[in-house]
């Protein structure tokens, strides 16, 4: 649908725009009056915040001494085997939440898309566990997971399993946590999936039907390729989530056992609210901030080439 | 059977599992005292609310729920003006610099306030506002996703009913709020369950930002009550308190389920 409309508007004529140029100074005045309050907040709390923890993370100074710039609190947290580990565990954390949800997502999204009543129950499913919070999600699973006891070994032991210690061995935590995020954020790609799913032309699917396509070449060479601005903001969604969300970590791990789930935000919450190691939180920070727009700029580089590359 | 049953016969067992959780918060918060098998998720007797009640008199619920409503209201209504404020700026009118702000606005769809919690924690102190939760809404207060929905719901609006009210001698002020905003109200619904949803549900920046225990909302109650009930082994009431935590946003969910997957996938594309 998109697509279509940027055809439609390369092909009609430029309706000229009317313009006006009288009163165009008291124009400005009004939008810089209405735009004061939003923008007031975003310098205090988005700009201010990226400067302020760019110089502290400069600042050397231990609790109580004078400050000294240098590069120390990057060299202590590059040094710190902590942070080594949280950014792995990150990047495994980012990879294994991000491709099972978005493929899991989309699988859900063809095979639940008709209007069908039993659809719609099941997609309402996939999608609950969008609305409630990653704590409550964390509690559930804490139970679920517990050892003998919980939902999972108590079924698996129906099956003759033994009891496991699912988020008390160091090899199992990250897996675990991983499950918890990829259940809790499937459905909400899906709706996404669904909607570019539904915005694909049926004549295009007929069309393909007619020349002999069967359902896997459809899907292959018409479906996924109209999908493909759906993927481009799936993906940075979903970046950004396995960035952003540690609340279970917080609340079931505590990054452990012995930092096996130890993540970027939960580090940065550690050195800040446990270490009083302000320096480090900060140096943390700004690592943290800097990949993100790293990935930003290249997923629009990538949606850019792309969109040539259809054009 | 059609074919396009398939695809939905194949998903079916994958799509109760992932109902599981939610099954079992049902069935256990509803079995009252000790069960051996309280991992069951078969519904069996006796039943009886004494969960839901011990969890509602264990932890502090109806103060955690006048704060986590004050929180979302606060937010939401501080929201709705600046949204619509800087809305109608980029919509209607053109300044210098047009592009360059909005940009600046684009910027903080990346730079959500869950990565900058400590300098956010800074300013709040600085501030006054520690362990307030006008200190937990601060950053959220100006919303660049709002801003751009309201951008995308004005210019939508044909500009003939503005000039026809401002040819009558309506102000500016007038058009906005008496006709503008009264036709942008799908596009507020969208943002308010959104904004809503988001701030129900936030835990670590609230976690941060509030001490006293007579100012915790929702998520940061539930996480020491789950503590609790985890040390105790008292899993029926951890599932009790968890359906008082969860329960509000499943109920609106599937009351009004058109409305919420709608707002999600239109905040998601603008």
């Amino acid at each position: 649908m998109p697509d279509a409309l940027v055809d439609l508007a390369t092909v009609l004529p430029t309706v000229p725009q009317p313009q006006r140029h009288v009163g165009a100074r008291s124009q400005a005045g009004t939008a810089w009056l209405l735009l004061l309050p939003s923008v007031l907040l975003l310098i205090a709390f988005t700009y201010w915040p990226i400067a302020q923890v760019t110089w502290r993370s400069l600042d050397q100074a231990r609790l109580g001494q004078a400050s000294t710039f240098g590069l120390g609190n990057y060299a202590r947290m590059f040094a710190d085997p902590h942070f080594a580990q949280a950014a792995w565990n990150n990047l495994l954390y980012a990879v294994f939440t991000v491709v099972p949800s978005i493929v899991l997502a989309l699988l859900f999204a063809l095979a639940l898309r008709e209007n069908t009543r039993l659809d719609a129950i099941l997609r309402t499913l996939v999608v609950l566990p969008l609305l409630i919070p990653l704590v409550a999600a964390g509690a559930l699973f804490t139970f679920i997971l517990l050892p003998g006891e919980g939902l999972l070994d108590f079924y698996l032991a129906k099956l003759g399993v033994g009891a496991t210690n699912w988020l008390g061995n160091p090899s199992l935590a990250l897996g675990a946590v991983i499950a918890i995020t990829v259940w809790k954020n499937t459905g909400y790609y899906m709706l996404f999936f669904l909607a570019g799913l539904a915005a694909v032309p049926t004549e295009l699917l007929d069309a393909a039907r007619v020349d002999g396509a069967g359902a896997w070449n459809r899907l292959r060479h018409v479906t996924l390729p109209l999908l493909g601005p759906t993927f481009g903001f799936v993906i940075p969604i979903a970046l950004l989530n396995a960035l952003t969300q540690v609340d279970h970590v917080v609340t079931m791990t505590r990054g452990g056992p012995s930092d096996s789930t130890n993540l970027l935000l939960y580090y940065i919450y550690q050195q800040a609210e446990q270490n009083f190691d302000p320096g480090v939180a900060s140096a943390a920070t700004v690592v943290s901030v800097a990949s993100l727009l790293a990935l930003a700029l290249l997923a629009l580089r990538t949606s850019d080439r792309n969109a040539h590359h259809a054009s | 059977m059609p074919a396009s049953r398939i695809p939905t016969l194949i998903a079916l067992p994958a799509a109760v599992l992932w109902a599981v959780p939610f099954l079992w918060m049902l069935v256990a918060s509803l079995r009252p005292g000790y069960a051996p098998d309280i991992a069951s998720l078969l519904p069996h007797g006796p039943f009886g609310a004494d969960n839901i009640v011990e969890a509602w008199q264990d932890g502090s619920f109806p103060i955690w729920y006048l704060n986590t409503i004050l929180l979302c209201g606060g937010i939401l209504v501080v929201q709705f003006v600046t949204i619509s404020m800087a809305g109608y700026a980029f919509a209607r009118l053109h300044f210098r610099g047009e592009r360059l702000v909005f940009a600046a606005f684009l910027l903080q769809l990346l730079l959500v306030p869950t990565l900058l919690i400590v300098p956010n924690l800074t300013t709040l102190s600085a501030l006054g506002l520690y362990d307030t939760l006008t200190g937990v809404a601060a950053p959220y207060l100006a919303s660049a996703f709002g801003v751009f929905l309201m951008r995308q719901t004005f210019r939508a609006i044909p500009r003939d009913y503005e000039e026809a009210a401002m040819l009558d001698g309506a102000s500016r002020r007038q058009v906005i709020t008496s006709i503008l905003l009264p036709m942008a109200r799908p596009g507020l619904l969208a943002f308010a369950i959104v904004s809503v949803t988001s701030h129900w549900n936030e835990f670590l920046w609230p976690l941060m930002v509030i001490s006293s225990p007579s100012h915790q909302v929702l998520t940061v109650g539930l996480a020491s009550f789950a503590s609790g009930s985890e040390a105790g082994g008292t899993w029926g009431v951890l599932a009790a308190g968890t359906l008082l935590v969860a329960g509000p946003l499943l109920l609106g969910f599937v009351a009004f389920q058109r409305q919420f997957t709608q707002s999600f996938v239109f905040t998601g594309i603008k």
